[in-house]
């Protein structure tokens, strides 16, 4: 067991979600800036530079730990924005940046040798021999786990390479692909998420009413169709509804949320430093009472109504996702 | 019409087909193939190294070698559970005994930093940064992802020739999209990545992803999902090679791939124009759908016209 009690990393997409992640007793917060270095780069969400250097503040002076997400990959030719980002970072005091481009991560810690990396999932670092590589070439602190891996996977990897801490999910969207490898959105759209930030930009999404059937489209591709009284899920390829040997399914993925509370004593059997809540799009309310919950369940309390992050699910319900291992 | 300076190169074969059929190919391309480079070995799920497949590798590895082409080792694209990470190890360990191996999940790094290796398509390489990083670890050859735009492409290419490393892109086949620890192939056949039988062996280019429309949008291939539409890349060959690029890559489809091959050999000869190769490569591509939306900066799936 661990001698302390696994890190809550919760989400802020705004400056008040990171007000009330504090509120609700987050030990660290990961929010990013307002532009395309940031993985959740979404109209009316995350940080300004000013914003953003007053969010580290915050937390800083309340108490939770500031980590900052830089994870897309640089432009070639231009990643100066990449750059100043990571400086601002460094200058404001970050607890940590969280990076997944070797390029930048080498730059970072050329420049800023004191500031603490983590490696994003966008990297998709999922064995022992590349949080090894990580490690040694550009001094990665901790690496935040692809969501691809069982918990005895992430036993053996946490055994293998100690010195470097492990972050793994537990609560909200879940992705079933390799994180940082994927191109279905930009296939559809000519927005990649790897460069811009963005997996099914709004800008790119439409739902067609047709009498009682409802149909979402992202750019030329019709994903799914929902029939009345059936809740219209927002249009990601993964989550999409196909037609395959000509029968029609959720071939990804059927469209529910992760919820691996249950598992939370494994994961600190398992040598896992922090547990991270997925939903910088997610407003204050969400926030809130999936932190609260959280945290009671890591201080080995039963929530008082385990019900009540319920509806901040996908229609779905909830799942432990690869986690339990029964979901290949 | 100029001859262009490039070589070419046959990427790895993404589908899982049977010992005979992998026979075939590589008999064939050992034969006639015009490629200068066979990249021979699994990349996608170490699940389908069954004994006779990999005989059938061994044999193809002798007669590629024979005919003179220099055969390169992929590690799989994703490593998770214990046997995958075994394979990883395995195959980038043959370097410490001269291979030419091509690191497509960053793991392989560990091992290969400070020899010669080459990076694949699966590894992220978006800006110099990265690509120097990679160069000064050892790396002597970096084929680009499927999904970068032409400038970018003109930018990295320029780095690495200035870096005096070779600088690779995919100019045909399906671009890879996606790859989960889960088995989509089996999900479709109601089975598990556990339990598959091999199931993907059936479609020798995937199982096609249809939307509720009745539109083709993507192929499963095991563990990866794939852009239903064939990359073509042709007319752009004489800009990119002028940026630096050194290594044209082709990924196989179940077709004449000695044919495919040669379309680019002519072209890169002088003996066919851009044009005419073109039109050749669609020809031998019969009914499969087209893009080159990456490249040009469109939704992947999109097809640019020629101005």
């Amino acid at each position: 067991m661990n001698a302390v009690p696994m890190e809550l990393v919760c989400p802020a997409g705004t400056p008040a979600a990171l007000d009330a992640a504090i509120e609700a007793g987050a030990d660290a917060v990961y929010f990013g800036f307002r532009d395309r270095t940031n993985a959740r780069n979404f109209p009316g969400l995350n940080f300004s530079p000013k914003e953003l250097a007053e969010g580290i503040e915050t937390c800083n002076a309340r108490g939770a730990r500031p980590m900052i997400a830089i994870n897309t990959y640089p432009d070639a030719s231009d990643d100066s924005l990449w750059r100043r980002n990571v400086d601002i970072c460094a200058e404001a005091g970050a607890g940590a940046v969280i990076l997944c481009d070797m390029g930048l991560a080498g730059y970072a810690t050329k420049r800023h040798p004191d500031l603490r990396l983590h490696l994003s999932v966008q990297a998709s670092a999922s064995n022992a021999p590349s949080v090894q590589f990580y490690r040694d070439a550009f001094n990665i602190r901790r690496v935040v786990l692809p969501r691809v891996m069982t918990v005895e996977q992430i036993a053996a990897l946490t055994a293998a390479v100690p010195d470097v801490e492990t972050e793994v999910f537990v609560f909200g969207g879940l992705c079933v692909m390799a994180e940082g490898r994927c191109s279905m959105s930009g296939y559809a759209t000519g927005i990649s998420p790897n460069k811009d930030g963005a997996c099914s930009p709004a800008s790119h999404v439409r739902y067609e009413e047709q009498g009682e059937i409802m149909t979402s489209r992202l750019g030329n591709f019709t994903l799914n169709r929902f029939g009345a009284g059936e809740a219209a899920g927002y249009p990601t390829p993964c989550k999409g509804r196909y037609r395959v040997q000509g029968r029609e399914m959720h071939l990804f993925e059927d469209p529910c949320s992760l919820d691996a509370t249950s598992l939370l004593p494994d994961f600190a059997r398992a040598g896992v430093t922090a547990l991270k809540v997925e939903g910088r799009q997610r407003g204050k309310a969400y926030v809130a009472q999936v932190v609260k919950s959280l945290k009671a369940a890591i201080a080995g309390q039963t929530a008082t109504d385990p019900t009540a992050t319920r509806r901040f699910m996908e229609a779905g319900g909830a799942t432990t996702g690869v986690y339990s291992g029964a979901w290949h | 019409m100029t001859q262009l300076s490039a070589r070419l190169a046959l990427g790895p074969l993404l589908y899982h087909w049977s010992a005979d059929r992998r026979r075939a190919l590589y008999q064939a391309v050992a034969a006639d193939g015009p490629y200068d480079t066979v990249v021979l070995g699994e990349t996608v799920c170490a699940k389908r190294e069954t004994p006779p497949v990999m005989e059938a590798m061994a044999e193809a590895e002798v007669a590629l070698k024979a005919a003179g082409r220099a055969v390169i080792r992929p590690t799989i694209g994703l490593a998770v559970a214990e046997e995958e990470v075994t394979a990883l190890e395995t195959v980038a360990r043959t370097a410490n005994a001269g291979a030419l191996v091509e690191a497509n999940d960053v793991g392989a790094l560990a091992l290969l930093s400070g020899q010669p290796h080459q990076i694949g398509p699966m590894v992220n390489v978006y800006n110099e940064g990265t690509l120097t990083a990679l160069a000064e670890r050892g790396a002597t050859c970096v084929t680009l992802p499927w999904e970068l735009p032409m400038d970018n492409v003109v930018a990295l290419a320029g780095t690495a020739k200035r870096l005096g490393i070779d600088c690779g892109v995919t100019v045909f086949g399906r671009a890879p999209l996606a790859i989960s620890a889960r088995c989509y192939h089996a999900r479709a056949n109601g089975l598990h990545k556990a339990t598959c039988r091999l199931i993907c062996e059936q479609d020798p280019e995937g199982l096609e992803v249809e939307t509720l429309d009745g539109d083709p949008f993507m192929v499963v291939n095991g563990l990866q999902t794939q852009a239903f539409a064939v990359t073509l890349i042709v007319r752009e060959i004489p800009k990119l090679i002028e940026a630096g690029v050194t290594v044209l890559r082709v990924s196989p489809l179940d077709m004449d791939m000695v044919a495919v091959g040669n379309a680019y050999a002519d072209l890169l000869a002088g003996r066919a124009s851009v044009e005419e190769a073109e039109d050749r490569l669609l020809d031998l591509l019969e009914d499969h759908e087209v893009a080159n939306g990456f490249l040009h900066n469109a939704p992947g799936a999109d097809w640019v016209a020629a101005e």
